[in-house]
């Protein structure tokens, strides 16, 4: 019951919604209140205060009306350290299950003076301090550890700052619509399946990477190691080398010919596949039980493969 | 923790411990010196900390020994110095950033401590200093990043930010009278006169340019040597000692043939003992306080605090001329057995002299006849009989020992007597228009009581060196006598710093240090603010409190309420305000130009002119033009655009 109303206090309070642009830090959104050291420091004022009434120490009085009317001041201080910062959320580039996904926090400070110690804070105990000068934009990285596929979503995270004393805690709650792709973790090494011609029976020579066959011109999307640098240098424009390997025209990365049992097995199994294929320069595509990818080759189709391992089986891509 | 915290913090502890190495015992503040220091050196080399129980048995043998030295743990000698041998302590373990906040507390509380000892001018500015050292530290604690410049700024500004506030809260803080529970004995040093006369007890006094009490008088002052404050008198003698004597039932002090009346008021200083100085004879005090049947004021309880009275004395006087049986006889108490030689001298007066007031004068003669010396120091005096010693062998002496063996022999001559104490003369401060009296004027003198007149006062100095009374203490010792400062002649420039700075120290006593709850009232009712009661005081401060934080709110933050508005923007929406009211309004959706073409359809009068203005704001506020004069231009036409004449003034 009581948990009940304080949810709904707390959501009346902090209206938790989602939010995507560029976020104001408005007065409505600003939240303050003492820490335990200015809870100390008001238990130590008042020990002061009736030192001074009691010994008649006038410059007592003095000094303890400063302490008090300073902390006061700091809460000031502190609400204005967070006050009217403009915060948007940036993009976060994918990663791989098991790395840290960076999730990119533009702040804009239009203020004529400097923010302090502001820390960024994740509900899981992550945190990052930063400043943000006066009249600039600052690019904060939040980094979130990635343990699963799928689209990680960083959640609510906290800004707040206690600066100049420590006395007050000034917070505003961030949170954005912004995700990071998880792709599955690669296993560490696995055999690429053969490759078939389409019609099932010919064989003839295609691009792969076991003899050089030559340059051809460069087209967006191919891999950057079989970019011809010593060519580029001769000033001959971007060219690209060819390889010709005797194996199938196209290669279908099968869910079932994943020699793993498990699902999360099987697809990790296919990630590194998909890596060494396009590494190769292959023409691959992509057998999943909900669906086909139709072979083709570039870091465009790679990371749509690779979207589509880590989507698998989450509801459908988004 | 990084170093220049460390660092920092280190200077706050010692700014902030500095002025209490005065009073500490020495081997704490070698103690404190030698763990800061060793503090410093760990810092820099980046060694370890001690291990816990090395401070734990330092810390235990430092109480033991305050302990043993105070024989107590609390009060304040004790408390202050225990307070700061745990502070370098906690210094010896400073770890964590929590650590360093509970430094940063206790520099703070330390600051308080040195109220105790000394509240002057330069103490409460020195402390504010050091209070920009703890605050700069403490913004340090919390953004170790930040250089110097910008910490110390922020520090300085939220100090003087604070400082309007402590005003407000200084003036309208409901005062309550002090104590809350019982202070310490010792929670106040006492300075000056004490209720006892030994041989040495006012010559030591003589050394301390210390200020007793300042004196203003309503009207002309008396005249030097008139003035003779009356503090504490003393009737019993043991041989050695003057003591006050035990009075038993007394009746009330009785003045007959009062003349010379003089009104004055007296700031004294706290002295922890319960008299009140006022000229001879006082007859009206301000004060809740008593006159005792020897003419002394006194108060129920020390004088803690610096207090202001208002006094009417008379300048001529008789006293008590029907003194009771048991009085005169306590006047005429001896030591028995001791000084026979002055005993022999005073009968051999009263055998010649015929009465009373013949042997005073042949004591004062003899005196003034005998080769006395006045001196700030006299020999010691060693055997029993002391006045005997005095009067007819080293004969150099202060107040205390003529007043001391006048009276002595007034008694061997069954003429009743006593030692009155207090102070003499006064130093005149012109900037002020006030008196200064200082300990170095602290004096003693004789009352003898003479039938049909009642108590005399009789100076045996002014018999010796009537300079000191007439003019001062400097002008009756030689030159080489180690007296105080100001109680020397300094040149005129000196001087007059001097003076200026006593009168300002005088203001800040009376009106920052003596602020109380009486004070309060009286300024606030001269302010204009009827029936005081501590909740007005309250609501008054608080909105009083509240409109300077407001006003502190609104200037902090202006940069962020003020939507700087865009003026180009704000001249066009004009622009379409006044077309709007003749009709003409402009759909948000609409664009400029085509909003212009619209109104020099409907209006061909304004055709030119609206054309023109859309065409100066697309350019300014969508084709990047950032000339100023294009801006001045486009505002200037806006300004001159009228619509309802239909005629375009055109600058």
């Amino acid at each position: 019951m009581l948990a009940a109303l304080r949810q709904r206090f707390n959501t009346w309070l902090f209206r938790p919604k989602i939010e995507h642009g560029t976020v104001v830090l408005t007065q409505r959104r600003i939240f303050i209140l003492p820490t335990r050291q200015g809870l100390a420091l008001a238990f130590l004022l008042v020990l002061m205060l009736l030192g001074d009434i009691n010994y008649n120490l006038s410059l007592g009085y003095v000094l303890t009306f400063l302490l008090a009317t300073m902390a006061v001041m700091s809460m000031l201080h502190a609400f204005r350290n967070l006050a009217h910062l403009e915060v948007r959320a940036g993009r976060a580039d994918a990663v791989f299950c098991g790395e840290t996904a960076r999730f990119l926090l533009h702040f804009r400070n239009p203020g004529v003076l400097p923010r302090y110690q502001l820390v960024l804070r994740h509900e899981n105990g992550g945190t990052i301090t930063f400043d943000a000068p006066a009249q600039q934009d600052s690019e904060v990285v939040f980094p979130l550890p990635a343990t699963r596929r799928g689209w990680l979503q960083p959640g609510r995270l906290t800004l707040y700052t206690e600066f100049p004393l420590g006395l007050f805690h000034a917070w505003s709650y961030l949170h954005f619509d912004t995700r990071c792709l998880v792709y599955p973790k690669p296993v560490d090494e696995a055999t690429l399946p053969p490759g078939v011609a389409p019609d099932g029976t010919g064989r003839r020579s295609i691009a792969g990477d076991d003899d050089f066959a030559g340059l051809r011109v460069y087209t967006a999307g191919d891999a950057l190691p079989r970019i011809a640098w010593k060519a580029y240098a001769r000033e001959r424009g971007l060219q690209v080398k060819q390889f010709a390997m005797q194996v199938g025209e196209e290669l279908w990365l099968d869910f079932a010919a994943a020699p793993e049992p498990d699902t999360e097995g099987k697809l990790a199994h296919m990630t590194r596949w998909v890596l060494d294929a396009e590494a190769q320069g292959l023409h691959y595509g992509l057998k999943l039980p909900d669906g086909e990818l139709p072979p083709g080759d570039g870091p465009a189709h790679r990371d749509e493969c690779l979207r589509r391992l880590a989507l698998f089986g989450t509801g459908g891509p988004r | 923790m990084n170093k220049p915290l460390i660092y920092a913090l280190l200077l706050s502890i010692l700014m902030v411990t500095a002025p209490h190495a005065e009073h500490l015992p020495p081997w704490v503040s070698a103690l404190c010196a030698a763990l800061l220091l060793w503090r410093a050196y760990l810092t820099r080399i980046g060694g370890a900390l001690p291990k816990r129980w090395l401070l734990t048995a330092i810390t235990l043998a430092g109480a033991g020994v305050i302990l043993i030295e105070f024989h107590t743990l609390f009060g304040r000698e004790a408390g202050v110095t225990l307070l700061i041998l745990l502070t370098t302590l906690k210094f010896m373990e400073l770890r964590s950033p929590r650590d360093a906040m509970v430094l940063i507390y206790l520099a703070c509380f330390i600051v308080i401590t040195n109220f105790f000892y000394s509240q002057s001018i330069p103490t409460a500015l020195y402390m504010l200093a050091t209070l920009l050292v703890i605050v700069t530290t403490w913004v340090q604690l919390n953004g170790e990043s930040i250089a110097l410049r910008p910490r110390l700024k922020i520090a300085g500004t939220l100090l003087l930010q604070a400082i309007p506030l402590t005003l407000v809260l200084f003036v309208l803080f409901p005062r309550v009278q002090g104590p809350l529970w019982g202070l310490p004995q010792d929670a106040f040093a006492s300075s000056g006169l004490s209720d006892n006369m030994a041989p040495g007890s006012i010559s030591r006094l003589s050394l301390s340019d210390e200020v007793a009490f300042r004196v203003v008088y309503n009207g002309l002052p008396p005249r030097r040597e008139q003035m003779y404050w009356r503090g504490p008198v003393l009737w019993q003698f043991d041989g050695r000692t003057w003591t006050p004597g035990r009075s038993g039932r007394t009746i009330a002090p009785e003045f007959t043939d009062l003349a010379q009346p003089i009104d004055y008021s007296v700031t004294l200083e706290p002295h922890n003992k319960t008299w009140l100085f006022a000229l001879e004879m006082p007859d009206r005090i301000s004060v809740p306080a008593s006159l005792t049947h020897d003419f002394q004021i006194l108060r129920r309880e020390p004088l803690k605090a610096r207090l202001r009275y208002e006094v009417r004395s008379h300048l001529v006087y008789h006293a008590n001329p029907h003194e009771p049986e048991r009085q005169i006889q306590r006047a005429l108490q001896l030591p028995p057995g001791l000084n026979s030689r002055a005993l022999e001298l005073a009968q051999r007066w009263r055998a010649e002299g015929s009465n009373d007031a013949a042997v005073v004068r042949a004591a004062l003669a003899y005196f003034n006849r005998e080769n006395f010396r006045y001196t700030l120091e006299p020999p010691l005096l060693t055997g029993m009989n002391n006045i005997d010693e005095f009067l007819f062998e080293t004969r150099q002496g202060f107040c205390e020992h003529y007043a001391g063996s006048f009276v002595f022999l007034m008694r061997a001559a069954h003429i009743p007597a006593r030692v009155v104490t207090g102070y003499q003369g006064g130093e005149y401060n012109d900037v002020g228009g006030y008196y200064i009296v200082r300990q170095s004027d602290a004096h003693a003198w004789a009352e003898v009581w003479l039938s049909g007149q009642g108590w005399v006062r009789i100076d045996p100095t002014a018999a010796i060196a009537p300079t000191r009374i007439e003019r001062n203490l400097a002008a009756a010792v030689p030159d080489s006598a180690a007296l105080p400062f100001m109680a020397r002649n300094p040149p005129q420039w000196l001087r007059d710093l001097r003076l200026n700075w006593d009168a300002l120290s005088n203001r800040w006593n009376q009106w920052v240090l003596g602020y109380n709850s009486e004070l309060q009232f009286a300024f606030l009712t001269r302010l204009g603010m009827e029936d005081i009661t501590w909740q007005k005081l309250a609501l008054n401060m608080t909105f009083a409190l509240g409109l300077v934080i407001a006003a502190f709110a609104l200037f902090m933050l202006r940069h962020l309420f003020a939507q700087r508005p865009d003026e180009v923007q704000a001249a066009w929406l004009k622009v379409c305000r006044k077309l709007a009211k003749t009709g003409l309004p402009r759909p948000p959706h609409e664009g400029a130009q085509d909003y212009a073409e619209r109104v020099a359809a409907a209006r061909p009068d304004l055709a030119a002119a609206i054309r023109d203005l859309a065409a100066r704001y697309g350019a300014l506020r969508y084709g990047g033009e950032q000339d100023e004069h294009a801006k001045r231009a486009f505002l200037q036409r806006v300004a001159t655009f009228k619509v309802r004449q239909g005629i375009i003034r055109d600058s």
